[in-house]
């Protein structure tokens, strides 16, 4: 039975010596909106093209609504693609880019008129159907590349990017419409970003991937409170690392000794043994600072800058010869504020669930 | 202030004579290549009997017997089939060959591109030559099939590199969306892939028709008797003296190419209308 939209067992694409994707393992569930979030040439536009039928894999499975797919040419997939260049048919209108799918359906003439009518309505573009491509702008343009998908009623649609070319203001406003239209229709979204801000705003669930691999795969905020790995901390959002090694293990908690210095102690959420060496990743907006330490597992620092950002005042603080730590302080006013200036000594404190254990 | 502007209007006028200087330059250059035609066009309206006479004033009498001269109609008519077939062959064939250079890879390639511009860089002579032994070695009766062959022979290279310069702007992207919407190899072909091509394939076919209607080295090389097209034609009636007849024709298929290969042009810059890419 189909449980997954599309499930992507084991794939791997090789371009010569080129790894593009390796031995990669999806699932993605009806109506979800997925994205697949990575530096660029992590792969994600060739994971793409391998669910929409463009490339095939040198190894591995991929099915669609539960049916392998094999060698199965793209015009014989449920899936639709939004391009990132959008890839109008600029010889033709608008309508006839978005009938152009219908068509090759062979579906009846005035079926046709009423659906292009909708998906364009839905798209919030009507009135332009007999414009050329070249007589839209970018905004304009993306919202034809979509009603030409969407007027299919996909199963799935894959959007590489479809966000890039847009400037900053027209993106946040494309970012909301497309995860209301996505609610609304009920498509299974596969999304690819380099965004991270916009994979955490719009996604149910985000794969992190890194040179051709899936590093992590959950929900947003599983994402960014519990990275397993060094790179997603670092990719998502701002992120403190303290290097050290596991000086003892009690039942819930692990001490671990930074830099040969000081000690830290950090929830035992993995599996680690005394001596092996660890990162902990902590969030500069998790990090307070004090006059007087709070509480006995406060850790002793200086202040070594403070930078105005606006809406924050950042820290730099120095916790061991090798480590200084980013924190970030909300802005609450100018005079309402405890100011700490560089050269004062601070005492560092955050709630234990906030700092993270990660095992390289 | 003052020193500056004296400068720059020193700089303009230097400018300006420098710009006539090059527009006389191509005034004379210009004159040199087309003068001898403007006389060729002139002389076609001269009532003197004598196609270098003096000036008899003017007469539509050349253009005329043009018309009623049967050797000169049957001439046209074997150019016309001669232009006409070997454009439609060549222009199917050249185009499939710059799809296949332009979107696979294969062995050879390279060598297989060198061989596709030789037609066009060979002298016509050599060609010619070329042909002649070929079909003297095969044993094919020389006549308007040989002629047709040599042409598709050279004009399959221009059509191929007309239509591959068009192919190299294609966004590939396209085709993939076409089959993204279901629509197979053929549909995208015929329906996204060949509309935004058309306007090279045509000016392919224009100047293909165009080179192949002034051919004159190759097809006297490859004509049998029967066969004799309209440079052969004129070729044979200035052995026994320009006649304003000969300046006539003449005019007349220097009229034909300039409106074939201006309609050529049009049609590769792309403003043929619809068919244009964004
Ligand atoms: N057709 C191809 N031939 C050879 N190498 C390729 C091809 N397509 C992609 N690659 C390589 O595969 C890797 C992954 O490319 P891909 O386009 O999937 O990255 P991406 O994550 O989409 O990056 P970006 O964010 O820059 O679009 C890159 O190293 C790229 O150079
Ligand atoms: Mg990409």
């Amino acid at each position: 039975m189909a449980e997954y939209a599309i499930e992507l067992r084991n794939v791997s694409k090789h371009f010569g010596p080129v790894v593009a994707v390796d031995h990669v393992t999806l699932s993605i569930r009806d109506g979800e909106f997925f994205s697949l979030l990575g530096p660029s040439g992590c792969g994600k536009t060739t994971t793409l093209r391998l669910i929409a039928g463009f490339e095939l894999p040198t190894g591995g499975e991929i099915y669609i609504g539960g049916q392998l797919q094999g060698e199965t040419p793209p015009y014989r997939r449920p899936v639709n693609t939004v391009f990132q260049n959008y890839a109008l048919f600029p010889h033709m209108t608008v309508y006839e880019n978005v009938a152009f799918g219908l068509e090759m359906r062979r579906v009846p003439k005035d079926e046709i008129q009423r659906r292009v009518r909708e998906a364009l309505e839905m798209v919030r573009l009507p009135g332009m159907e007999n414009r050329r491509p070249n007589q839209l702008s970018g905004g304009q343009q993306q919202r034809v590349a979509l009603a030409r998908a969407l007027v299919n009623r996909p199963k799935v649609l894959l959007l590489d990017e479809p966000l890039g070319a847009l400037d900053l203001k027209l993106r946040k406003a494309m970012q909301l419409e497309l995860k209301a239209l996505q609610e609304r229709v009920g498509i299974t979204f596969v999304y690819v970003t380099h965004d991270q801000e916009e994979a955490l705003t719009m996604s149910d669930r985000i794969a992190v991937m890194n040179e051709g691999r899936v590093l992590q795969v959950g929900t947003p905020e599983e994402i960014y409170e519990r990275p397993t790995c060094r790179f997603v901390a670092d990719f998502i959002g701002e992120t403190n690392f303290l290097s050290g090694r596991v000086k003892e293990r009690r039942p819930k908690e692990v001490v671990v000794l930074v830099d040969g210095s000081v000690e830290v102690l950090v929830a035992a959420d993995r599996e680690v043994g005394v001596g092996d060496e660890v990162t902990i990743a902590i969030r500069p907006e998790r990090i307070s600072l004090h006059a007087k330490p709070p509480d006995p597992r406060a850790l002793p620092g200086r202040v070594e800058e403070r930078i105005y950002v606006g809406t924050d005042i950042r820290y730099l603080v120095r916790l061991t010869e090798q480590t200084v730590l980013s924190v970030r302080q909300q802005n609450p006013g100018t005079d309402a504020m405890i100011r700490f200036s560089p050269g004062d000594t601070v005492y560092l404190h955050w709630r234990l669930p906030s700092a993270r254990l990660l095992t390289e | 202030m003052t020193g500056s502007r004296g400068v720059g209007s020193g700089t303009r006028r230097r400018g300006r004579w420098l710009a006539r200087l090059l527009a006389l330059h191509g005034v004379l250059g210009y004159l040199f290549l087309y003068a001898p035609i403007v006389v060729l066009v002139i002389y076609s309206f001269n009532a003197s009997r004598y196609a270098s006479g003096a000036w008899r004033g003017f007469t539509l009498d050349w253009y005329a017997r043009l018309f009623t001269n049967e050797a000169i109609g049957a001439a046209l008519r074997n150019t016309l089939i001669v232009a006409g077939v070997s454009t439609l062959v060549s222009t199917v064939f050249g185009t499939m060959v710059a799809l296949a250079m332009e979107r696979y890879d294969f062995r050879g390639k390279l060598a297989f591109d060198a061989l596709l511009y030789l037609p066009i860089i060979i002298p016509d002579i050599a060609m010619a030559v070329m042909l002649l032994l070929f079909f003297v070695l095969a044993r094919v009766q020389l006549g308007l099939t040989t002629i047709i062959i040599s042409h598709v022979a050279f004009n399959i290279s221009f059509v191929a590199v007309v239509v591959r310069a068009r192919l190299a702007y294609f966004d590939i992207t396209l085709e993939e969306a076409a089959q993204d919407l279901y629509a197979n190899e053929w549909q995208t072909f015929r329906r996204v892939t060949l509309p935004l091509i058309m306007p090279g394939i045509l000016g392919g076919a224009l100047l293909a028709f165009t080179l192949s209607i002034d051919d004159f080295v190759i097809t006297f090389f490859t004509a049998g008797p029967g066969s004799t097209t309209l440079p052969l034609r004129i070729y044979s009636m200035v052995k026994l003296g320009v006649t304003p007849e000969v300046n006539a024709l003449s005019s007349m298929m220097l009229l034909a190419s300039i409106g074939l290969v201006l309609l050529s042009l049009l049609l590769q810059k792309g403003g043929g209308g619809g068919i244009e890419i964004a």
